[in-house]
């Protein structure tokens, strides 16, 4: 069979409603709280109410005598699990401390880690019972901030967490889980050719994912083990290997399904409520629904690690650099795995430089376990790093984009982290905001321009949909990865212009875990990539089956057949052989052709391209009460192809206005008594409408070669200039270098207040 | 739990008195529902004052105004009259939460929700604002300033509720003002507030005043020393500075999550001098 | 004691339920009504996510006892569409691609349509502050904000 790449309608980069959007502007999508079965249990879990504290004893007695209470589970209702490390997205994971942190075992190892939970015939006596179950506590000393944390002398979470990558291996444990270190060139030979070397170090914060969906899940476990689950994930694939590991069933008995997700942003892509609600429904043997609470999800779920990182950069006179040094500290919260590793790997990323060195430090503290969020790890190393490049240029009185542009990582460029890029875009997107009319607008005296540039790897990984012609010449189009931001969409256009058919006439879903086979999650950047590379492979064999299809009612021999650009073909010297047939036109035939028609595309995507790009944004102080008011914000960022330039723009945008808050605002903020202060949204403070201007989105598209539309990953690199860009617009307007973030008022005006910048 | 919604005074503040367990009354909700939601109270009765009429309504009265205090900040700005003649208390109110906290949250759930940031109180303080409250024993009357003693600490007797505000009679060239710090634009809790009340005369001198300071202390502040600083003033710099070394003066704040006595101290000042100098725009356009 | 037996209309219907005193307007309406388009994100004023109108007046629906509606009338996200065809703010939340996860998106409708019914022709800044109350953690709100003011001068053209 021959085949020549289809033109199809050129859906490809236009902006189509999205499949799923009636249901969302209705009511009628259904998310994660909206499941309801008949006969079920509510589940509500018990927390810790200290940040660290021997569990003694738990008496469930008096909670399951209660009438209404149908199950109580704890520690005791899940068997242990051996050490074993997992490559989960861009991080590790290890069920040892997975089985620990939905159910707490030996130790209680932060202030809302569940302790016991409960599933009764309603809310109310599901919250009574919860206040008798009796807990005797043996509360220890307790450490939050990382730097104490890492102190010989600190409170020391694992007995049995030694100090990885280390030589000698420690003879003591600690709250060290792991040195990372990554080399190249010669740091101390790049540092002598330096002219310039500037030094600093800087704070950041944990900051929550903040999705305005709460998790939820729905169970139901049958008597001979088989279960179902309705939750709210990033990956309900993931979901089920996880809980068939943690409850000890089959893979095969358990079947998941993906509820729409109310936000994610990576913290829904590990298990907190779903293996309880299985226990519970286990024991109860009726279906058991638990949703978190707002306090629960701030208590018990996500955040991004806060960070101490300390960055060392020599450059030449005329700007070149010549050395970048780091060290990262990152929170990973009770258990390890911080994303200190991507954080390493990313720091110095956008650069073009021969000698690097980056360690990092992973370490535990009694906080929730960190989740994935938005390109873990990177946006703290590279804020430390885009900062002093903005100090650089300063000190060398160069352009901070000529100085960006003069160092920027390009096609053939070898990373610190390892490989050579491929072709990427970062001068296209210093270029474009160098051109916009924001960055040649004048400031007025309080207010000042920041630009910053960001790097994220993005990741393929293992992908499964399956096409399927109707008998009306529909398409339905299954994928096994959450839509969390227009998927759907995107792999509708992409189905409809392989296959020729209209986009209307292809109907998205997302399957469950019966339908298809494994899909890791959605993160990384990865769900549009890999899922439209397996689109193209499902399409692909549609075309050839198809083509073999015609071959059978043309009689004619497979050379003589080809899908050339919208139908299948009779070619060469038989081209009038026959009619040309669309796809449609074989859905009216296939059951005489050989039956249905399917595409079933599989694989395990490579050659994401890494996304780069550039932000720019304008702000004013307030010098009497160090209020920061954003003014203006233009992102320009590498594409690789936008598939719906609507959803892209959506991702800049929504990425620099989480920035926004991460760099201004937003923080976990624990008392010395190591409790959570501000578990809500009211004092947890994300931008709302009011706080932000229009935000500029320039697409910059710098072709994925390895992908066949050229698409890259763009939903996590937009988080990772702003804390950069904000930190240097605010020495532009106030010239004081800002380390720690957030750089909420107090520290603003303290800060002014101190470097003698006053208003008067 | 018990849920009462009564069509009169005497019968809400009898099953206030009577009630056995604890009692909350409940205006817009917009603090009690999170409380109790929140397990911060458990309530054995509630009692819905909105039914109550008086509650609910604005009307003039000998020249002043009189507010139920079941009046929602939204309802305060739909008013035809009363922004007018009262732009600051109409602002304050309109601080609390967002729009739709707006549609709910009254004056006096603000007052008796206890809290020192609370937005609207400042505002109705300087105003000069009076309470009437009604109990079993009867009804009395009491400056706004002192119906809070302390964080959830009021001088209401058991079964007594705040019926409604009056704000006096506005002599000419009066006007009001209000603001507060948060750290974004709409949605936090103050972290300081100040709210102003002035009258000038024909020359633009400021012949009386009332200044209020939210969050700086465990209630919210009187502070004469700050109205003493601008009176007899046109609000030139010098009066500006001692305006603001007074509200200063008067800051007793505690650091929480929300600021740090430093910042507190500093701003306070800083808001009266703006909020005393849209006042003063106010009264000599008003 | 027995539970509350209250009469309200919700989206023009007559509907009538029984709830505790603690329920809540959002759980009669999730739990009880089965109307799930209003969704909960803090249960405490600060997301948006529940908003309804309630006798034309925007509040959030975690705020509001159950008990406490009776007579009432009260709108959700299930009503807004007027018959067959979509209202003109949903269909402009689509065209600008306003959403994207979708969960905050029923209540900035609500919160959209009240304002419009005030202000036939907000300005950005009118419609920042009126929606400062909706949450979004997806949009960065840019498409909300385009989306709204493409309804309302949709609608003013009647």
């Amino acid at each position: 069979m021959a085949e020549t790449q289809s033109n199809g309608h050129g859906y490809v980069g236009t902006r189509t409603i999205r499949p799923d959007g009636v249901d969302k502007v209705t009511g009628r999508a259904r998310f994660g709280a909206d499941f309801n079965l008949p006969g079920q249990l509510i589940g509500r879990v018990l927390r810790s109410p200290h940040p660290h504290a021997r569990i003694v004893a738990i008496d469930t007695s008096k909670a399951e005598a209660l009438p209404g209470v149908k199950a109580v589970i704890t520690r005791d209702d899940f068997a242990d699990q051996p050490s074993e490390f997992i490559p989960a997205g861009e991080m590790m994971m290890n069920y040892k401390d997975v089985v620990r942190n939905v159910m707490a075992r030996e130790k209680a190892l932060y202030e809302g880690h569940a302790v016991a939970a409960v599933a009764a015939t309603s809310a109310a006596i599901a919250k009574r019972a919860l206040k008798l179950i009796d807990v005797t506590y043996e509360v220890l000393p307790h450490v939050i901030d990382v730097v104490e944390a890492m102190r010989p002398d600190a409170p020391v979470l694992h007995d049995d967490l030694f100090t990885a990558g280390v030589e000698p291996k420690p003879d003591k444990p600690s709250n060290i889980a792991k040195r990372v270190e990554i080399v190249l060139g010669d740091i101390e030979a790049g540092f002598a050719k330096a002219d310039v070397v500037v030094e600093r170090e800087f704070k950041t914060a944990p900051v929550h994912q903040g999705y305005i969906e709460p998790h939820a899940a729905l169970a139901t476990v049958s008597e001979d083990g088989s279960a179902e689950l309705w939750c709210c994930t990033q990956g309900h694939f993931i979901v089920r290997a996880h809980c068939a590991r943690l409850l000890g069933l089959d893979i095969a008995r358990i079947r998941v399904t993906a509820s729409e997700i109310g936000g994610g942003f990576g913290g829904k892509t590990v298990v907190y409520l779903e293996p309880l609600a299985l226990a519970l429904s286990r024991k109860a043997k009726r279906p058991v629904k638990m949703v978190m609470s707002r306090e629960e999800v701030f208590k018990a779920s996500g955040p991004t690690s806060g960070a101490t990182v300390r960055v060392k950069m020599g450059a030449t006179r005329d700007g070149k650099f010549v050395a970048g040094f780091a060290e990262l500290k990152y929170q990973a919260g009770a258990f390890q795995g911080s994303p200190v590793q991507p954080g390493v790997m990313c720091a110095y990323a956008p650069y073009d430089m021969e000698n690097v060195k980056v360690i990092g430090y992973d370490v535990v503290s009694n906080r929730p376990k960190v989740a994935a969020y938005r390109a873990p790890g990177a946006p703290i190393s590279e804020f430390a790093v885009e900062s002093v490049v903005d100090e650089i240029a300063k000190k060398l009185g160069l352009d901070p984009i000529e100085l960006r542009m003069m160092n920027a990582a390009r096609e053939g460029t070898k990373a610190a982290y390892g490989p050579k890029f491929g072709p990427i875009g970062l001068e296209e997107t210093l270029n474009s905001i160098k051109k916009t009319e924001h960055w040649n607008t004048p400031l007025r005296k309080w207010q000042g321009r920041g630009v910053a540039s960001g790097f994220w790897f993005n990741i393929g990984g293992e992908t499964c949909v399956s096409l399927t012609v109707n008998e009306d010449g529909t398409v339905s189009l299954m994928a096994g990865t959450p839509d969390i931001g227009g998927l759907r969409a995107s792999l509708a256009m992409i189905a409809a212009d392989e296959l020729s058919v209209e986009y209307d006439k292809v109907r998205p879903i997302i399957g469950d875990t019966g339908s298809l086979g494994f899909n890791f999650l959605t993160g990384g950047s990865r769900s549009a990539f890999s899922g439209s590379m397996a689109v193209v492979e499902a399409a692909k064999q549609i075309k050839a089956d198809c083509c073999a299809r015609a071959c059978k009612l043309w009689d004619l021999k497979p050379e003589q057949v080809a899908w050339e650009r919208d139908r299948v073909r009779p070619i060469g010297d038989v081209a009038d052989k026959a009619k040309p047939m669309s796809i449609a036109d074989f859905a009216k035939v296939a059951g005489k052709t050989g039956g249905p028609i399917v595409g079933y595309g599989r694989l395990n995507a490579q050659g994401a391209g890494p996304s780069l790009g550039t932000h720019l944004v304008d702000l004013e102080v307030d010098p009497e009460t160090g209020r920061v008011t954003i003014l203006r914000y233009t992102v320009a960022q590498d594409a690789g192809r936008a598939i719906h330039p609507a959803y892209v723009e959506g991702q800049f945008q929504g990425g620099a206005v989480q920035g926004i808050g991460w760099a201004l605002n937003e923080e976990y903020v624990y008392g010395a008594d190591g409790k959570l202060q501000n578990a809500g949204f009211l004092d947890y403070r994300m931008p709302v409408a009011s706080d932000v201007p229009m935000i500029d989105a320039i697409l910059v598209e710098v072709a994925n070669p390895k992908h066949p539309y050229g698409v890259r990953g763009v939903g996590e690199t937009p988080i990772v200039p702003p804390l950069g860009a904000i930190a240097n617009a605010m020495e532009n307007a106030t010239g004081i270098r800002f380390t720690e973030l957030p750089m909420s008022p107090p520290k603003v005006l303290k800060a002014l207040k101190e470097q003698g910048v006053t208003a008067k | 739990m018990r849920y009462e919604a009564p069509e009169t005074v005497e019968r809400a503040t009898a099953l206030l008195a009577e009630s056995a367990g604890e009692a909350r009354v409940l205006a817009g909700g917009t603090d009690l529902l999170v409380q109790m939601r929140a397990d911060v109270v458990e309530p054995a009765l509630i009692v819905d004052i909105k039914r109550i009429a008086e509650t609910r309504a604005i009307t003039e009265d000998r020249g002043g105004w009189r507010i139920g205090a079941a009046v929602t900040g939204a309802e305060l700005k739909e008013h035809p009259r009363l922004q007018q003649v009262w732009p600051g208390v109409v602002e304050a109110a309109n601080l609390i939460g967002s729009t739709q906290v707006q549609g709910r949250a009254t004056l006096g759930g603000n007052l008796c929700n206890g809290s020192p940031a609370a937005d609207s109180v400042p505002a109705l303080i300087a105003a000069g604002a009076v309470a009437t409250l009604a109990g079993p024993q009867g009804r009395r009357e009491l400056p706004v300033e002192d119906v809070m003693l302390g964080p959830r600490r009021l001088a209401l007797g058991k079964g007594e509720i705040v019926v409604s505000f009056r704000l006096p009679p506005r002599p000419p060239r009066s006007s009001d003002a209000y603001l507060r710090f948060i750290p974004r634009t709409e949605m936090d809790i103050a972290v300081v507030g100040v709210g102003v009340s002035l009258t000038v005369d024909a020359s633009g001198t400021i012949t009386d005043a009332r200044v209020s300071l939210g969050a700086v202390a465990p209630r919210v502040l009187l502070v004469r020393e700050a109205a003493a600083a601008i009176v007899g003033s046109r609000l030139d710099r010098p009066a500006q500075d001692r305006l603001e070394a007074a509200a200063r003066a008067a800051c007793a704040p505690i650091d929480d999550k929300r600021g740090t006595v430093e910042f507190r101290i500093q701003v306070a000042g800083v808001l009266a001098r703006r909020a005393a100098l849209i006042a003063l725009d106010r009264a000599r356009t008003s | 004691m027995a539970k509350h037996h209250v009469e309200a209309t919700v989206n023009g219907d007559a509907v009538e339920f029984l709830c505790e005193t603690e329920e809540t307007l959002l759980d009669v309406l999730r739990d009880t009504l089965h109307l799930t388009g209003s969704k909960e994100g803090c249960a405490s004023g600060d997301c948006g996510a529940c908003s309804v109108t309630l006798d034309g007046r925007l509040v959030c629906s975690c705020l509001v006892l159950g008990c406490e509606v009776g007579g009432r009338r009260i709108e959700t996200i299930e009503g807004l569409a007027e018959g067959e065809a979509l209202h003109p703010l949903q269909k402009k939340f689509l065209e600008h691609a306003a959403l994207q996860c979708g969960i905050c998106t029923p209540g900035f409708l609500v919160a959209s349509r009240a304002l419009l019914e005030r202000n036939s022709n907000p300005t950005d800044t009118e419609i920042r502050y009126w929606l400062a109350g909706n949450l979004c953690r997806c949009t960065g709100y840019d498409k909300i904000v385009s989306a709204v003011k493409d309804a309302a001068a949709t609608l003013r053209k009647g």
